[in-house]
């Protein structure tokens, strides 16, 4: 199993590459996840103002 | 003949397919990763060169390929939006530059990390790595773009003429290799004497590609639908959306 880790000597390459390949995928989630509750907050609060002006 | 593109015109209906599609793109995207990373990290036997050190290939090669594709991607979306005035298609082209240059900047991270051992430096001013960067460049500079104006409309016009005018630096990205002398090593998998890994080291390869490409897709779902979002709040559909 430490053989796997340690990579043949090159962990503290690959070990990295991989670790900011799984960021830039969790970020790009994130990222994406808050645009779009971002942009349904403000077609609400649109819809909302509309409203209250109709009134 | 032309009922599906005057579909994908619709803001309401990409708004509909981009939810329905996006958890199967995910789910997808999960299965084909996750194979393409036991197997390439623990199935593919080790590089008679590089050792170990080539198993950063599962996550280089597909980001690179992720990162001209998003960019052709989004050049393609803005010529339709610019020639036909097509909201959906700045809508498309907005949501896919801050994953492309994700991924660019993903593939000149794991170059460099690559780099280091087998070149002896992170850092080289190779015509692949430089036109690499350039990308990045273009991707920041239509997303600065976009947000530069006060009128949206305009925003748009002007990040979809730059990333039109920019599709020019993806030839020269994938070409650096064969035009000019490089470090960087040329085409493996795209050859005309077909691949020149073996099974055992290349499944693994298309695999994370493909989980790539999916990924991409499921991502894109979430951001057009928010960017239809907002481009579309005032609309009738998008009240009856927002009550219901």
């Amino acid at each position: 199993m430490s053989d796997f880790w340690s990579m043949g000597g090159y962990a503290r390459y690959v070990w990295p590459c991989f670790g900011f390949s799984g960021i830039v995928l969790a970020w790009n989630v994130w990222a994406a996840r808050r645009l779009l509750n971002a942009a349904r907050l403000k077609a609400a609060r649109a819809l909302a103002m509309t409203a209250s002006e109709a009134r | 003949m032309w009922t599906w593109f005057y579909k994908l015109a619709s803001p309401p209906y990409v708004f509909g397919v981009a939810a329905a599609l996006m958890p199967w793109l995910f789910g997808a995207a999960a299965l084909a990763i996750g194979y393409g990373l036991v197997a390439g990290l623990g199935i593919a036997p080790p590089d008679y060169q590089q050792g170990e050190a080539f198993r950063m290939i599962y996550v280089h090669v597909p980001s690179a390929i992720l990162s001209v594709t998003v960019y052709t991607i989004m050049a393609t979306a803005s010529a339709v939006a610019l020639i036909w005035r097509i909201k959906v298609g700045h809508a498309v082209a907005a949501a896919s530059a801050p994953i492309g240059a994700s991924f660019t900047l993903l593939t000149l991270v794991t170059g460099s990390l690559w780099g280091r051992p087998m070149w002896g430096t992170y850092w080289a001013w190779d015509p692949r790595l430089t036109s690499e960067l350039i990308l990045l460049f273009l991707y920041v500079g239509v997303m600065s773009l976009r947000s530069a104006f006060e009128d949206p409309a305009r925003g748009d016009r002007a990040a979809a003429l730059l990333a039109v005018v920019g599709v020019v630096n993806v030839p020269i990205v994938h070409f650096s290799v064969v035009w000019w002398n490089s470090l960087h090593q040329g085409a493996t998998i795209v050859t005309l004497e077909g691949p020149k890994m073996p099974g055992s080291m290349l499944w693994p390869l298309l695999s994370m590609w493909l989980g790539f490409m999916l990924f991409y897709g499921a991502v894109l779902c979430i951001r057009v639908r928010g960017e239809v979002l907002n481009r579309e709040r005032q609309s009738a559909w998008v009240r009856e959306a927002i009550k219901s």
